[in-house]
């Protein structure tokens, strides 16, 4: 018998489920998360018209680069001033 | 087994492989007869023929219980305590520590003895094994007899689809004899998982990566720099484009451990260059957790992310070395990260001064990705030796050169605009009457590597966020 030395972080994989997607939008606030990709902007800011226009609540947030996760102070911010995000993932 | 020991009196281990144990023979033989002697032999039961109650030690249990690193070595217990111990023949410590006059008058004064069987190479560690005394925290996993190493492996998703090595205990013990540090320090947070990065694991991936335990300083240098902030690794490993690290070594470890910066330095071929490249990328992969088609989504991905890492060619340069220029003291080992690609090849022949090959450069310069878009990316310039005697023989420093191609890198805005040379690739028509250069400032770096013939130097290419917003290149010291 051949004894190896496990090569990983040895680490079981926590699940953590998502959040159950909400039946209606209405008196959500809704998040928009510009991930700093090539002309995401101009899509997201067109959604957060359409979204306005349907009366509902809208706040924009932008990554400083695509390259990074964001920051951990934008998500802490997102997290405590929205009910769900909307994010653009390529150009 | 600590009870075979005597708990008052003399015990002599020997080999009859050693010169001096023979020598020493007939003083054992006296010893056990006349005073008492427990020897204990390392190789061949029959030996000493001069002391009948010889004890068989070929398991090196013994011996690696009383430490012993040099044979014959004499030892005195009292009281179950080691009060005294010698090493080699030497008359007067062996009188010394047995109280017995006239030992061996016949031989000579001192012998040095011989290395013990139990700290060779290979045995140190299965003894460590064997008596649990390893430090190795990583968790053990049992191949079955009849199983396959390699399919075992493979099952386990560490390879990256070429063989490994097995990392057995032993083979661990001695990669992290390869470096001072201690095994358990944690060099940093591997992404995408974000888990620590110990030396231990980081020698258990150098194992399966097929490293010498003198590369593994190489390779945690490597990982520390790819772990740094501005190196981005997790948007390195995450793109969908085409890089990976790329790793180039400095200073004298290079010839310490045989490294390639002459003739295909860039290829197949130097154990050296091939497994620290592959063992940083298993780093990614298993403690990591960065794998292809998962967070890892490059579109293409370069045959690079198996391995790339090479050294400069420092000693037929004129040129200060990269890690010099990035900061490192002269004559420090040292090795650069940068998220590169491929090799995009410049073959010029013909230029025979330096404002013709540079221009020459210049224009493959501009090409990386797109000749539509700028600033494109960083990019490493590998300039190979008849390249640099051009240079060199006109005088031209790196920082000469660097300024030559940075000003020949600027571009007429309209060149760059989507449509333009038919191509919808491009920036917007507010180009126009601009000029955008191809890099960011300090884009550029330099490294002179290859063989002595050929016009034939190399663009290794960068990720499209380079620089400050992406990833920027790394230099680290390679520590003992």
């Amino acid at each position: 018998m051949t004894v190896l030395l496990d090569p990983t972080s040895e680490r079981s994989p926590t699940v953590r489920p998502r959040l159950p997607r909400p039946e209606r939008l209405e008196g959500l606030t809704i998040g928009i998360l510009d991930i700093a990709k090539p002309r995401g902007d101009v899509f997201l800011r067109r959604l957060g018209e359409r979204l306005n226009e349907r009366g509902l609540a809208v706040r924009h947030y932008a990554k400083p680069t695509n390259t990074r996760v964001a920051p951990l102070p934008l998500r802490q911010q997102i997290a405590a001033e929205v009910n769900l995000v909307i994010e653009g993932l390529s150009d | 087994m600590t009870d075979r020991l005597p708990q008052d009196g003399l015990v002599a281990v020997v080999k009859r492989d050693c010169p001096t144990c023979v020598l020493a023979a007939p003083v054992l033989g006296a010893l056990a007869r006349d005073t008492g002697l427990t020897v204990y032999t390392q190789d061949d039961p029959t030996f000493p023929e001069t002391v009948p109650g010889r004890i068989d030690d070929r398991t090196l249990d013994i011996s690696h219980r009383l430490k012993i690193e040099i044979v014959p070595t004499l030892i005195r217990f009292e009281a179950g305590r080691e009060a005294g111990r010698t090493y080699g023949w030497d008359r007067a410590e062996w009188q010394r520590l047995t109280g017995v006059l006239g030992l061996g008058r016949d031989l000579p004064e001192a012998r040095p003895g011989c290395g013990a069987k139990n700290v060779e190479p290979g045995v140190i560690e299965r003894l460590k094994v064997r008596f649990n005394e390893t430090g190795l925290k990583s968790r053990r996993i049992e191949i079955g007899a009849d199983e396959d190493e390699q399919e075992a492996m493979y099952a386990r998703g560490w390879s990256d689809g070429l063989p490994l090595v097995p990392p057995t205990e032993e083979r661990v013990l001695r990669m992290l004899d390869g470096t001072s540090r201690d095994p358990q320090e944690v060099l940093g947070l591997v992404p995408p998982d974000l888990a620590p990065a110990t030396v231990e694991k980081i020698a258990v991936n150098a194992v399966m990566a097929g490293c010498k335990p003198e590369y593994l300083p190489v390779v945690l240098a490597a990982v520390e720099a790819v772990l740094e902030e501005e190196f981005a690794m997790h948007g390195v490993l995450a793109t969908t484009m085409f890089v990976g690290p790329v790793v180039v070594v400095n200073g004298p470890v290079r010839r310490h451990i045989g490294m390639n910066a002459k003739g295909n330095a860039l290829g197949q071929g130097n154990r050296a260059n091939a497994a620290i490249g592959r063992a940083l990328q298993l780093v990614i992969r298993n403690i990591g957790g960065g794998r292809p088609q998962e967070v890892d989504r490059a579109t293409l991905g370069n045959p690079g992310k198996y391995t790339y890492c090479f050294a400069e060619d420092e000693e037929s340069s004129t040129w200060e070395p990269l890690s010099v220029e990035r900061g490192q003291p002269s004559g420090q080992s040292a090795v650069t990260v940068f998220a590169g690609f491929g090799l995009q090849g410049i073959v010029d022949q013909k230029s025979r001064d330096p404002e013709s090959l540079s221009r020459s450069f210049a224009a493959s310069l501009r090409a990386i990705h797109s000749i539509k878009l700028a600033p494109a990316c960083d990019a490493l310039l590998v300039v190979c030796p008849e390249h640099h005697r051009t240079f060199r023989q006109a005088g031209w420093s790196k920082a000469r050169l660097y300024e030559e191609l940075y000003r020949l890198c600027d571009i007429p805005g309209e060149e760059l605009i989507a449509g333009a040379k038919g191509i919808a690739e491009g920036g917007p028509p507010s180009l126009a009457g601009k000029t955008v250069n191809k890099f960011r400032p300090g884009g550029i770096m330099i490294v002179r590597a290859g063989g002595d013939a050929g016009m034939f130097s190399g663009i290794i290419g960068g990720w499209s966020a380079g620089g400050p917003r992406g990833s920027l290149p790394v230099t680290k010291e390679v520590k003992t």
